[in-house]
């Protein structure tokens, strides 16, 4: 028989100032750890402990990020934006009385170590956070990273990641309208999962999280709490994996989608009845984030009675039931006058809702365990006053080495036609289709433009058009090669996609997936990255509306080649005049505009065909960028643009093919002289996007770019059933679509 | 008159909305039915949407078919109320018995969602009476769950007596005996759908077209006739 462990009370803290405490297990430093102990007066209770592990944990507390981050912050706000960093989502305002929020997060970490359930909760995470803010989810995005194509990890971790995404965004009836797949092997052992949402909601039913109004009731909606996640936070989002990776699947959360489409519904039902006085999803730190954001928020004090809060398993303790990352689960704080109200909606849906506290006056958070106090802390402790830290950072010392490695020889004209086929079907080029075809990219009925587009398209309202676009980029290689242009390279492709669809680009997310920010070099990664990135969207008038920081994404030691994911956000009046990314039409101008450079450092082509990574990414010219994104937006509101594609990795030749094959409707093209035609049709250059314009609207189209100072360059006319390019080589469609399609179901199928 | 046509919400229905919609695009007036309800609210016709009711935890719609909603639509059915069941809505109808067979997991075990070729057979029911027999269309599919099978006999009588209102043409996405995309009862007016007509109802929106429509204005227009 054990004994039964006596409970480490406030009092009994107190008594025991001596006690050894685990806290260094738990990932806190020794000044953290004393830094506790100052705040308190007192050493920690066992259950304070846990918490304060768990909320200084740099996924929590962002003590390695926030400065850099406060950049972001200091970006004029535009007179959209209705709540910026800071809430659960950045809100902006979309007119018509709407707004929406969006937000991208990472679930990096429990996808490699339990690919299915990790990418489940990866998306019931970053929807709560969007059903927080007021919003009902109308959309997800998933950008994905992995290890080599053809590695036998990968055949383990990528199936189970899409089926994940899918099995969870499907049961809650969200369309996925567009995402990334990228292999890599720096991501072998580190794949990341990345998922965006965005929802939508009149602009009076916006919610925050605040607790505020003694008396108020702490009520906590959904699922039940169970030991699935414990340590989720601080053991496994902040510390590298060693090789023993995959033993940790304890603290993986295991997700319910059934659970939280009621639970989805039955808070926008509390919502629009105005009976909601403060809300906070529980994801990462679960209860312990919850129960101290809400109360930091509402500069209140709070009582929580931990032992009412229904519990899976009976055994749990009570630093096990604050830590706990069961999903499908919300904090609500309501009136008691409204409370009857909500329990009925609750019951309507079939969801769980207790009362576990309530609001009272002062400023400490205490939470007792059948009137035990285990907890008595000022709650801005945790959630605000986190430790801070200015990491030493250092330029990495293979960077120069890097950047001046020469390429490999470029192919002969000959060998051309060879190389766009392995192109088209090299892993990163390739067809996503095998991928998308497990996403719901319909449900709903609003979906205007998904995959293969260059942004996914959603109506907002179906008697005005009003809708938004949304793309999400990134290039890791570049970011390794250079990390300020390599950031601000995937804000202005995400920025490009957006508007090749004539959407006006509004707002920024991102999520920053980095190594340790314990090592000086990819600290300094991160800091070059965020100020790239806040450079690029002062200069282009947007906002970042909120993110994501994802350290300790390297394996071994070995880090991930620093990868900000961005997702630009653009607005359309009416999403009628949409521009779709394939031709048309046949007997239609092919132009290309923007301006083609030798820029084949970190391209495609050099890492598919020489596995080379060396050199410079494309320059970055913002103005350039911008006007470009006018030119496309003013050619779908004049109606002058049938077709327009941006390009990005794979270059010209890539965007050609893309837009044959979605159309069934190839093209004649004839490259211009001066350059060869290898470097014109696998060159990155940034700024640029190939259109294709009725021959009615072509000598508009072309006056309009020649006003704005924009190279416009007719290439050729779509025609027929190949892709030909004059002197250099003719592919059919069906032999580009075989190649295009055949990698992915051949690898995963 | 207008035709009002109810459309059934369940824990867990997703295309609940999407179907209203079509309704209402087709000139019909719909009509937003709870599972919690006996009371269908005296429509003229019934919409089970898809979605996954109950999670699909359990087999599809094997929680669904109890509903008490389902009660008043099973009874209503045998006197003749036009019923269409969608992807979830057809396991809900082939589990309350109202249509025989059952729908099992995709033989590739993935779900699958893309724009699928069919050919309308039976016209011979107020859901499919906008088409002609043999006519080529396009609706999307997306289930994890679509695989129609059923005993030989039934597969026969089903061909037999011309109940099998869609066949999917090209790649069977799902396995479905006998390319089996959709099937009807003896008297017509209760039809099961694997694939989403809801979904092909805009030319805006999806890359479908608009060919799910004649699901609801055939009905639509049965309804305003009689």
């Amino acid at each position: 028989m054990t004994a039964t462990p006596v409970l480490d009370t406030v009092e009994v803290a107190s008594r025991t100032p001596d006690q050894k405490q685990p806290y260094a297990e738990l990932g806190l430093k020794d000044d953290e750890f004393a830094a506790i102990t100052a705040v308190l007066g007192r050493r920690p209770t066992q259950t304070e402990l846990a918490m304060y592990s768990i909320m200084w944990s740099e996924h929590c507390s962002y003590k390695s990020s926030k400065v850099h981050l406060r950049q972001f912050a200091d970006l004029p706000k535009g007179d959209r934006l209705l709540v910026g960093m800071g809430e659960n989502a950045g809100v902006v305002d979309v007119g018509e009385g709407l707004a929406v929020t969006f937000k991208v997060e990472s679930h990096n970490h429990p996808s490699y170590v339990e690919p299915y359930q990790g990418a489940a909760t990866g998306i019931g995470g970053i929807v709560r956070d969007i059903l927080t803010m007021g919003a009902r989810p109308v959309l997800v995005m998933d950008p994905l990273r992995f290890g080599d194509a053809d590695h036998p990890d990968t055949r383990r971790v990528l199936p189970g990641i899409v089926a994940g995404i899918g099995g969870y965004g499907n049961c809650l009836g969200l369309p996925n309208i567009g995402g990334e797949v990228v292999f890599d092997p720096s991501y072998q052992g580190n794949p990341l999962v990345n998922a965006l949402c965005l929802g939508v909601m009149p602009t009076d039913r916006i919610q925050l999280s605040a607790a505020r109004g003694v008396g108020n009731v702490v009520l906590l909606l959904g699922a039940k709490t169970g030991r699935d996640g414990i340590g989720g936070v601080s053991v496994l989002a902040s510390a590298s994996f060693d090789e023993d990776g995959p033993a940790r699947r304890p603290s993986v959360q295991v997700g319910d989608p059934f659970t939280e489409k009621l639970l989805i519904e039955a808070c926008l039902e509390m919502y629009d009845a105005k009976l909601v006085a403060g809300i906070q999803d529980l994801g990462g730190a679960g209860l312990t984030c919850a129960l101290t954001e809400t109360a930091a928020a509402g500069r209140s004090g709070m009582r929580a009675h931990l032992e009412r809060v229904p519990l899976r398993e009976a055994s749990m303790e009570p630093h096990e039931v604050l830590a706990s990352e069961s999903q499908e689960r919300m904090l609500a704080i309501v009136t008691p006058e409204d409370l009857p109200a909500v329990l009925a909606i609750a019951e309507k849906w079939g969801v769980l809702a207790t009362a576990i506290g309530e609001v009272v006056e002062g400023d400490r958070l205490v939470i007792t365990w059948h009137d035990e106090v285990v907890v008595d802390v000022p709650p801005a402790s945790l959630a605000d006053d986190g430790p801070v830290y200015e990491r030493p950072m250092a330029r990495p010392a293979d960077l120069d080495a890097l950047n001046s490695a020469a390429l490999p020889a470029f192919p002969s004209v000959e060998d051309l036609r060879e190389l766009v086929l392995r192109m088209v079907a090299s892993p990163n080029l390739c067809s996503r289709r095998w991928v998308v075809e497990q996403y719901d990219r319909i449900v709903l009925g609003d979906t205007v433009l998904a995959w293969p587009e260059d942004a996914g398209v959603v109506r907002l309202s179906e008697k005005t058009g009003l809708g938004v676009a949304l793309a999400t980029d990134g290039n890791g290689r570049y970011t390794r090669l250079d990390p300020h242009d390599g950031a601000m390279l995937a804000l202005v492709e995400a920025y490009r996609n957006v508007a090749a669809t004539g959407a006006v680009p509004i707002a920024v997310t991102n999520c920053l997936n980095f190594g340790s920010p314990e090592d000086p070099e990819v600290m300094w990664q991160f800091a070059e990255a965020t100020r790239g990135l806040a450079h690029g969207c002062r200069t282009l008038g947007l906002p970042v509306t909120g993110g994501n920081v994802s350290f300790y994404n390297s394996t071994a030691d070995v880090a991930i080649n620093p990868t900000p994911v961005i997702g630009v956000l653009g607005l359309f009046d009416d999403v009628a005049r949409r521009t779709p990314m394939g031709f048309q039409e046949q007997g239609e101008s092919v132009l290309l505009l923007g301006d083609t450079a030798e820029e084949l450092g970190g391209s495609e082509w050099a890492w598919a065909e020489h596995r080379h990574l060396g050199g410079r990414p494309p320059a970055v010219d913002l103005e350039r960028e911008r006007v470009l994104g006018e030119v496309l937006v003013a050619g779908s509101r004049d109606g002058m643009l049938s077709s327009a594609h941006d390009l990005s990795d794979g270059g010209l030749a890539q965007a050609l093919v893309e837009s044959s094959l979605s159309g069934g409707i190839g093209a004649r093209i004839v490259l211009p002289t001066g350059m060869s035609p290898f470097v014109q049709l696998f060159s990155e250059s940034a700024g640029r996007a190939v259109v294709t314009v009725p021959r009615s609207e072509e000598l508009r189209f072309t006056e309009m770019c020649a006003a704005r100072g924009l190279p416009c360059v007719r290439i050729g006319v779509t025609d027929g059933t190949a892709l030909a390019v004059q002197d250099v080589l003719e592919l059919p469609l069906d032999e580009l679509r075989e190649a295009h399609e055949g990698t992915l179901p051949r690898l995963f199928g | 008159m207008t035709a009002r046509i109810g459309v059934v919400t369940f824990p867990g229905s997703l295309d609940d909305r999407d179907a209203q919609r079509a309704i209402r695009l087709a000139g019909g007036e719909p009509v937003a039915l709870w599972h919690g309800d006996h009371d269908l609210q005296g429509v003229d016709a019934v919409v089970l949407p898809g979605g996954f009711s109950y999670g699909d935890y359990l087999r599809a719609g094997a929680i669904a078919r109890f509903a008490p909603a389902m009660a008043s639509v099973i009874e209503q059915a045998g006197r003749g109320l036009p019923v269409l069941g969608i992807c979830n809505g057809f396991q809900v109808l082939c589990e309350s018995g109202l249509l025989p067979g059952a729908l099992t997991r995709n033989v590739e075990l993935h779900f699958v969602n893309r724009d699928q070729r069919l050919v309308v057979e039976s016209t011979a029911s107020p859901w499919t009476s906008a088409f002609e027999p043999g006519q080529e269309i396009v609706i999307p599919v997306k289930n994890g769950e679509g695989n129609y099978v059923a005993s030989t006999e039934v597969l026969d009588a089903l061909e037999g007596e011309g109940r099998v209102i869609a066949r999917y043409l090209g790649r069977n996405p799902n396995g479905s005996a006998r390319d089996i995309a959709g099937i009807r009862n003896e008297r017509g007016n209760v039809v099961g759908v694997m694939p989403h007509p809801e979904h092909a109802v805009e030319s805006l929106i999806g890359t479908a077209g608009t060919d799910g429509l004649g699901f609801f204005s055939g009905l639509v227009t049965t309804l305003v006739a009689a």
